[in-house]
């Protein structure tokens, strides 16, 4: 191993080469049969999940959120953990092209199920649009909400182009994307750095550049 | 986490029958409320029974011209709904009022109706809480109450019911449909499906052991202007201190629903009858009976000035 290709994660884990290790194997996910009815107290269950477009089948206690699962299982470790109790919004993922805390949700209930963290929005190589206006707009200090916000800025504008209103909407049937909006529609997102205006002028100028 | 036991449902008759036949069985749903409480190892439930594949997921009318909503329709889903915006905008605004993006799109119609309390006697497993250990004492009564109720409080207990949905739905006299383990079905009202905490403050609803919501259905609209009122320690997702629904007729008749100050979903036909004679006499027909600590005396002021306010988008609309 060279020393570009150490990462702060691999000196975590003492050097140890993690990359192969993810059970990722193809599963059938298209096609999910129902589960097996039951299983025995304390053993694994399997689930098979699309992950960032790639099948992945995993054997795992099914008590076994779906943060950990994407973080120690398949090593997808861009989503947070922050409060893991749905506070704070530093694990938001987009499944099934909704947003959701992945902390208060079990792995094993995303049977052929879809799911795009942070890793599957783009690469360093390829950046979203979202990620790019976060960039620009210095929406970050720490970093460590910055995957949430973004996951759930990228959702959540979906979410206004399907027209669904929300606390800030003077109308329930017109939705546009004012400050206030913007404001509202990420309060399951906290930064304790507060980079909120930064945030919320990288979501606008994300949200133009789609329109 | 306690070890559980896991199955996904694939009827209704089977889900009740099973957690009928299980002990320590829950359903699942959206999960948000039971997995938070789990971790805390407030909720310890041997088997879980995920209901999420039962297809209850539709908002339909019915033939009586109200709105049948499925228990598994999301809280997003059911706040962006084109009938519920137009015919129950109350509901809407209750919804949207409420958690955050992410959670109103995994919590369920159902599920929302079951949270349980946010009293930090209950979450706090060092801390003696009736709730969550019977007899074991309240540690609020006389601790940190200032979030807690004020009315349908005992000595037993004094959380309030955390749900902003809930009070819409107790405003428009919803009836939440279910099915018991031997197969029967019924429909309760509202009113009577939160149950007062009493000396059983542990019991929180009319629900029977297995017995599974299936839907939640809407009597016919009430026309009117709708108005829902929050008020909480800061502007978005957070509990409700004090929260009002409001549906005000054309002839200055009224009805309300009020959140934050009741150990259930709260509403009073006196505090109804009392609407033309403006937001000080509903407040007060509202408030006959409160019982409140020191530290949550303030909301009842605050209940009379968020009426005030409710008066006034209410007048402003009309």
């Amino acid at each position: 191993m060279t020393s570009k290709e150490l990462t702060r994660r691999t000196i975590l884990q003492g050097g140890a080469a993690v990359a192969a290790s993810a059970p990722m194997m193809a599963a059938g996910v298209a096609g999910a049969a129902p589960a097996p009815p039951r299983q025995q107290a304390g053993t694994k269950m399997a689930v098979g999940l699309s992950v960032n477009g790639r099948d992945v089948h995993l054997d795992i206690d099914p008590r076994t959120s779906l943060l950990d699962a994407l973080r120690e299982h398949l090593r997808l470790t861009g989503t947070k953990k922050g409060c893991d109790h749905g506070q704070c919004g530093a694990c938001t993922v987009i499944v099934n092209g909704r947003r959701i805390n992945s902390c208060l949700s079990l792995a094993v209930m995303h049977e052929g199920d879809t799911v795009t963290t942070i890793e599957g929005l783009g690469t360093p190589e390829k950046l979203h649009p979202m990620q790019k206006a976060f960039i620009v707009h210095d929406g970050y200090q720490c970093g460590y909400c910055t995957p949430g916000q973004i996951c759930s800025a990228v959702a959540m504008l979906d979410e206004v182009e399907a027209g669904m209103p929300s606390h800030a909407s003077e109308d329930l049937d017109k939705v546009s994307l004012t400050e206030e909006e913007i404001r509202e529609r990420m309060s399951g997102n906290i930064c304790r750095c507060a980079a909120y205006p930064n945030i919320v002028a990288a979501i606008r100028n994300a949200a133009e550049a789609k329109a | 986490m306690k070890p559980f036991t896991y199955e996904r449902a694939t009827s209704v008759a089977d889900a009740a029958k099973t957690a009928g036949a299980t002990q320590g069985a829950r359903f699942i749903a959206g999960g948000t409320n039971l997995l938070d409480l789990m971790k805390l190892q407030i909720e310890t439930p041997a088997h879980l029974i995920d209901v999420n594949h039962l297809g209850l997921d539709k908002i339909e009318k019915t033939q009586e011209g109200g709105l049948r909503i499925g228990a598994l329709v999301r809280n997003s889903d059911l706040a962006a709904d084109a009938t519920v915006r137009r015919d129950y905008a109350v509901l809407s605004r209750a919804l949207l009022a409420g958690a955050s993006g992410q959670l109103r799109n995994k919590a369920t119609t159902a599920g929302n109706l079951l949270q349980r309390a946010r009293c930090p006697y209950f979450y706090d497993t060092r801390m003696p809480c009736n709730k969550r250990q019977p007899g074991s004492g309240c540690g609020a009564i006389a601790g940190m109450s200032r979030n807690l109720a004020i009315l349908g409080v005992s000595d037993a207990c004094i959380a309030q019911h955390p749900s902003d949905m809930a009070v819409a739905m107790r405003l428009l006299d919803a009836s939440v449909e279910t099915v018991a383990p031997d197969g029967s079905a019924r429909a309760i009202p509202i009113a009577d499906f939160h149950l007062l905490p009493g000396d059983t403050p542990h019991i929180e609803t009319a629900l029977k052991n297995g017995e599974i919501i299936t839907a939640v259905t809407l009597p016919k609209p009430l026309g009117g202007t709708h108005v829902y009122r929050k008020v909480r320690d800061r502007a978005s997702y957070a509990f409700a201190l004090v929260s009002v629904a409001a549906v005000f007729g054309k002839g200055g008749e009224a009805r309300f629903a009020f959140g934050g100050i009741g150990t259930k979903p709260w509403a009073s036909a006196d505090a109804n009858a009392a609407a033309p004679r403006g937001a000080n006499a509903v407040a007060q027909a509202a408030l006959a009976g409160a019982r409140p600590t020191k530290q949550n005396a303030y909301k009842q002021r605050l209940t009379q000035a968020t009426l005030a306010s409710v008066f006034r988008s209410w007048e402003k609309k009309a």
